[in-house]
């Protein structure tokens, strides 16, 4: 592994480490509102300054890193079994299942994925629970970004229906069912598991500019997209530059999952 | 002449469906028929039930994509029960901002994604790479929104963000399809016969990756389309893309359902365009 593969790594597995343990830095919450200083500037007591609500920005922005950091990889798991399973079967089940599968996913393709995202985000209820809309946000996310790694998952899986061991093992009168299983499944774990680590940073992101256009996870709970929200009251890049901590942040996450992307496609 | 009719047909029932599937979603979300108006208490129960009615929450999908079919073959697109006005004067009010930010964000993103992978393949220095690689990366983890709005504080033209949005995935995919294609037996040959660099660039790096540069091209105007909704809402354009947030915040059927069928006939529209040149391509090399 390259080192600066390693230092990407690395540091998200400290940024997760950090947002798993709040209680290191502060006993507050991210919703405790200090009245009398709202919109402070950072200080002993509040090192990254409190935001408009007076709600301290160092202990949002770690229950957000925890929100993001933990429902996004949730999100590409769904969506990564979700793309194994139909795009798996589709190209093991023969011709036609496939082209129905692919015609589905094609559908999907076809409308914009975000256009899709925020229709179907903004139909909710009006009144959903902060959890719930953490917890709908990422399944929605989940549930609509298969398609395009179904396709890869296909044309992979296609390629392995015909292969030598899966003939011996239709021979020896191995079920469908367990063929798929057993043999085709555990094959196309190094592709799942790269589409898997691709497809983290496009969830976080997705869920920043749901965030930043106020159809991400509902307030008082944080989340990336929603402490990016609070920088659109900015008058220029100079002022408050501690409100720019969440975006440095995330940028720097997202890019230290696409330096391990890298080292993912190299395996395969 | 069969594949063409085939493939109008296979278009034109995806964006049937598509439409269908927008109506579906739409219709089935559970936040539907739910409006703020509910909660004015001056609103007599006569009145409530005339604004739940104005959902037409008691018509199946089937019935109201059928009607809305009908009424689209005569050229009416509906109503807009939020912005008050009929869909089809909105659409022409707001499509040609769309189109016009969308065009100039996507030669932007051409002229530098081409230029800058141009650069890095024929250069061949590891500082050039590293400073274009790491140009697009950067970009590539900023939300578009999140860059929308930092081309608004430093009152910079709106329309940039959208170029700046695509261009990293031009630079990425031009970048490997080039890196691929100078790295064959026969573009050696070229350098080693001493051939310019313009002609080795032009007849024997650029040449043979046209047909997926061309299909990339399609892919982009999807890209584009999709980034205009968080750019317009974030810079307050008056397109289509603010259009659609605001159909999607006020659970305008009518709107949803036209936004959906015409962002899915773009999108069929722009990638059969680049794949019908691409195969045309592929032909000619052949």
């Amino acid at each position: 592994m390259k080192r600066v593969q390693q230092v990407a790594i690395s540091f998200i597995l400290l940024v997760a480490a950090l947002s798993l343990l709040p209680q290191v830095f502060s006993t507050m919450s991210y919703a405790q509102q200090f009245r009398d200083i709202p919109d402070a500037a950072p200080s002993h007591q509040h090192l990254l300054g409190t935001d408009d609500l007076g709600r301290d920005r160092l202990v949002r922005l770690l229950y957000g890193t925890r929100v993001s950091l933990l429902l996004a990889p949730s999100a590409a798991l769904l969506s990564t079994v979700m793309a194994g399973m139909i795009g798996g079967a589709a190209g093991f089940a023969g011709h036609r299942v496939e082209k129905l599968v692919m015609a589905i996913a094609d559908l999907f393709l076809s409308m914009p994925w975000l256009f899709l995202l925020i229709i179907v985000r903004a139909l909710l209820p009006l009144n959903i629970a902060p959890m719930e809309s953490a917890a709908v946000t990422f399944i929605l996310l989940g549930g609509l970004g298969w398609a395009a790694t179904a396709r890869v998952i296909c044309v992979d899986s296609k390629s392995l229906a015909g292969s030598d061991f899966v003939l011996l093992a239709r021979a020896s009168g191995v079920d469908g069912w367990h063929l798929f299983v057993s043999h085709i499944l555990p094959n196309l774990r190094p592709l799942l598991l790269a589409q898997f680590v691709i497809l983290i940073p496009v969830f976080i992101l997705a869920e920043a500019n749901l965030g930043m256009l106020g159809l991400g996870v509902v307030e008082p709970l944080p989340s990336w997209g929603g402490l990016l929200r609070e920088i659109e009251n900015i008058p220029s890049l100079s002022m408050r530059p501690w409100q720019f901590v969440p975006f440095a942040l995330l940028v720097a996450v997202v890019s230290s999952f696409h330096l391990a992307v890298k080292r993912q496609e190299s395996t395969i | 002449m069969r594949r063409v009719i085939s493939g109008i047909a296979r278009a034109t029932a995806v964006l049937l469906v598509g439409g269908l599937l927008g109506a579906t979603l739409v219709r089935f979300a559970p936040g539907l028929g739910m409006d703020e108006q509910e909660l004015d208490g001056r609103l007599s129960h006569a009145s409530l039930q005339a604004l739940r009615s104005s959902y037409d929450l008691n018509t199946s999908v089937t019935a109201y994509y059928m009607h809305y079919l009908g009424k689209l073959a005569h050229g009416d697109l509906g109503y807009s029960q939020t912005l008050g006005a009929p869909v089809r004067d909105l659409l022409e009010e707001r499509m040609p901002e769309t189109i016009r930010s969308v065009a100039e964000g996507l030669l932007f993103a051409w002229a530098l994604g081409l230029a800058l992978a141009i650069a890095t393949v024929m250069a061949r220095r590891l500082a050039v790479e590293l400073f274009t690689s790491f140009c697009a990366g950067v970009l590539l983890c900023v939300p578009a929104a999140m860059l929308a709005l930092l081309i608004v504080v430093i009152h910079a033209p709106g329309r940039l963000v959208i170029g700046l949005i695509v261009f990293p995935k031009i630079f990425h995919y031009a970048w490997n399809l080039l890196e691929q294609s100078a790295s064959k037996p026969h573009v050696f040959h070229a350098w080693a016969k001493g051939l310019s660099r313009t002609r080795v660039l032009v007849r024997h790096i650029l040449q043979p990756v046209l047909p997926q540069l061309l299909a990339l091209a399609g892919v982009s105007v999807s890209m584009a389309f999709a980034s205009a909704i968080p750019v317009e809402v974030v810079c307050d354009s008056p397109g289509v893309g603010q259009l659609a947030w605001k159909a999607a915040m006020g659970r305008d059927v009518n709107l949803l359902v036209n936004l959906t069928v015409i962002v899915t006939a773009i999108t069929l529209l722009a990638n059969s365009g680049a794949s019908h040149s691409s195969i045309k391509s592929k032909l000619r090399e052949v």
